[in-house]
């Protein structure tokens, strides 16, 4: 019998700091046993717990995508006791994987649609999955057009600017980067990510949005969505709960009678709507 | 016909039987507690209990339960890495279980097995090899309402044998196949005790007064339920204590700690409850549920709205009236679920 709540033993391959105030940090995971890689068979959207042996469990999306090979990317806030201690952690340390969790991305649904991704802070790491799987020659030719709209404080919090300029350059996206408030050299946008979207203002015709980000960026980009046109269905929103178990048991994660661990955390605005705003 | 009888002076060759292959449990007074114990003999046994104090929950989800264990040694070649203990101890038989206590574990096994491929493996294998011999009630308690619940008080749903109490004998009905082979030899009931059995089971259902209605909670919307105006007034004298879901036979909630000692570790579970702020704090220091009103109408939405929406329509209620009676600040479960059912 598969125990659920049994981790996958993974080796920290690299840690890398990767915000100007240190308060992120991008881990590479290497699974002990080549099998375990082979079982865990994840989309972008998912995610997993990261698990210390002695310390504990932090639900955290994965950033890497299944078509960069079998190691794992997290970007991990250090918000809690769990991240904390992984801040601590070096590469050749031993902790555990357990996932994936939840549900990916409707990729099969929105396939031939054009892809818009909006997404705020660090809150972009799955989306980061999801612009590497999209862009693989295996899926690219199966979406539109494809809009990347990204911002974060000031340049230095921005996470992943290395290969967000290699997918401007390839010409295959349309990548708009923010900040908050101006900085002297910066030559890309400034303002909040929902001023951007207005000012995109992208069409809704046969396209999709995928949105992840702190709540004030989601319901300040909401009106202006609205009103361009664009209808709940063709909104699609990754949450987040306190979560222990990640599988539906333990009970605290739940938004209405789904759990964001198991339900989730991919929502389209439509199934919110209908829900309490416990989240 | 499958019904068996048995005199109760005469049930230690079934207690012999059953104590070959099972750890033996039954309610049993003490003070002025009714509790689960170890029980051998027939004399061990009582027969004028209404239930237990604590629910039986605990054979199958321990409030404490190790999951994992670990070296606790960065140095050494195994350390740090989470493996599965041995399942522990010999199977048990919970003998004299109420009906209600029965259907809570078949409600819990609902939770804890909902993905076949990955059931809740604790919970399984605890479950798979525990043997529950219910007690009807002929004299259901005060708080009872659970001929509201889809329970009553000779049903045998979750149960591997129902016994129904004559007096000086016992009617014994094989429920699942696993129990067969121990009540296989004694002897057949007569039409008189079947019948007698019956008017027991009429006389109970009779004395259940209190009911729940909740054909509105069922049928409204979520958002309309959750939004109802006498939330406001209904959790009001609720200090969020917890008591009511430390005692409910249903209540599965559940958070996982870490624990060290030395080079040993290991991971647990504890019974949780959602009436703590911490049930739902993140580590942001935001909170979904962060004040006492969200808190109170969660424990009721779960069990009468969201797990009969997700579960086929099963309650996460069974109508054992623990929470009623053990609330220090007396709020009944009943009054809530029928003000709430009331537009």
């Amino acid at each position: 019998m598969i125990n659920p709540y049994l981790p996958y033993p993974v080796r920290i391959r690299d840690v890398r700091v990767a915000t100007e105030d240190k308060s992120l940090r991008t881990f590479e995971l290497e699974f002990i046993n080549s099998e375990d890689a082979r079982a865990f068979d994840y989309l972008p959207g998912q995610f997993a717990e990261l698990s210390i042996a002695g310390c504990g469990e932090a639900p955290i999306g994965i950033a890497s995508s299944p078509t960069e090979g079998d190691n794992l990317l997290f970007t991990v806030f250090r918000a809690g006791k769990v991240t904390s201690r992984l801040h601590n952690m070096n590469p050749g340390d031993i902790m555990g994987v357990r996932g994936p969790l939840g549900n990916p991305y409707p990729f099969d649904k929105i396939r031939g649609k054009n892809v818009v991704i909006i997404a705020g802070g660090y809150a972009v790491t799955t989306l980061r999955s999801t612009m590497i799987w999209l862009l693989h020659p295996d899926n690219r030719d199966n979406f539109g057009d494809i809009t990347f709209i990204y911002g974060a404080r000031t340049p230095g919090m921005l996470l992943y600017m290395q290969v967000i300029q290699e997918w401007e350059k390839s010409g295959q996206v349309e990548v708009y980067i923010t900040i908050d408030r101006e900085v002297p050299g910066w030559d890309r946008h400034v303002g909040f990510v929902p001023q951007i979207v207005e000012k995109v203002s992208p069409s809704p015709d046969n396209s999709v949005a995928l949105i992840c980000g702190p709540p004030v960026m989601i319901r300040f980009t909401q009106p202006g969505l609205d009103k361009i046109g664009w209808k709940g269905d063709q909104i699609i929103l990754s949450m987040e709960n306190r979560m222990k178990c990640g599988i539906g048991i333990c009970g605290r994660c739940n938004v209405g009678p789904y759990y964001v661990c198991k339900d989730g955390p991919v929502f389209t605005k439509v199934q919110l709507d209908m829900l309490p705003k416990e989240y | 016909m499958l019904e068996k009888i048995v005199f109760k002076d005469k049930l230690d060759g079934l207690l012999d039987k059953l104590g070959r292959e099972y750890g033996l449990f039954a309610p049993v007074k003490d003070g002025i507690h009714t509790v689960w114990t170890a029980v051998f003999k027939a004399g061990d046994l009582d027969w004028n209990f209404t239930n237990t104090d604590l629910s039986p929950k605990g054979f199958l989800f321990p409030q404490t339960e190790c999951m994992l264990v670990f070296e606790n040694d960065p140095g050494s070649t195994e350390g740090m890495i989470l493996k599965q203990p041995e399942p522990e101890d010999r199977p048990k038989a919970l003998f004299n279980i109420r009906p209600c206590d029965a259907k809570a574990f078949a409600v819990l096994d609902l939770v804890f097995e909902q993905d076949p491929e990955k059931p809740d493996v604790y919970w399984k294998e605890k479950r798979g090899k525990t043997l529950l011999l219910g007690l009807a009630c002929n004299n259901p308690c005060p708080a009872c309402f659970c001929t509201s619940v889809n329970c009553g008080p000779h049903h045998t749903d979750g149960l591997d044998i129902l016994m129904q109490d004559l007096g000086d004998r016992l009617l014994l009905t094989p429920v699942s196949p696993r129990a067969e082979g121990f009540i296989s030899d004694l002897d057949h009931a007569s039409e008189k005790d079947i019948k007698l059995a019956s008017e027991l089971e009429q006389k109970a259902v009779g004395m259940i007064k209190g009911r729940v209605n909740m054909e509105n909670i069922q049928a409204g919307s979520i958002i309309d339920v959750f939004e109802h105006s006498a939330w406001e007034r209904l959790h009001e004298s609720c200090i969020n204590c917890g008591t009511c879901t430390f005692y409910c036979p249903t209540c599965h909630c559940f958070d996982i700690q870490d624990e060290t000692s030395g080079v040993y570790g290991r991971r647990v579970r504890n019974w949780d409850t959602c009436m703590s702020p911490l049930f739902t704090l993140h580590a942001s220091g935001h909170n979904p549920r962060g004040g006492k009103l969200a808190r109170f109408r969660q424990r009721f939405m779960h069990k009468f709205k969201y797990m009969p929406f997700r579960l086929k329509g099963a309650l996460g209620c069974v109508g054992c009236g623990r929470c009623t009676q053990k609330c220090p600040v007396n709020i009944d479960v009943r009054h809530v679920v029928n003000k709430i059912n009331n537009n």
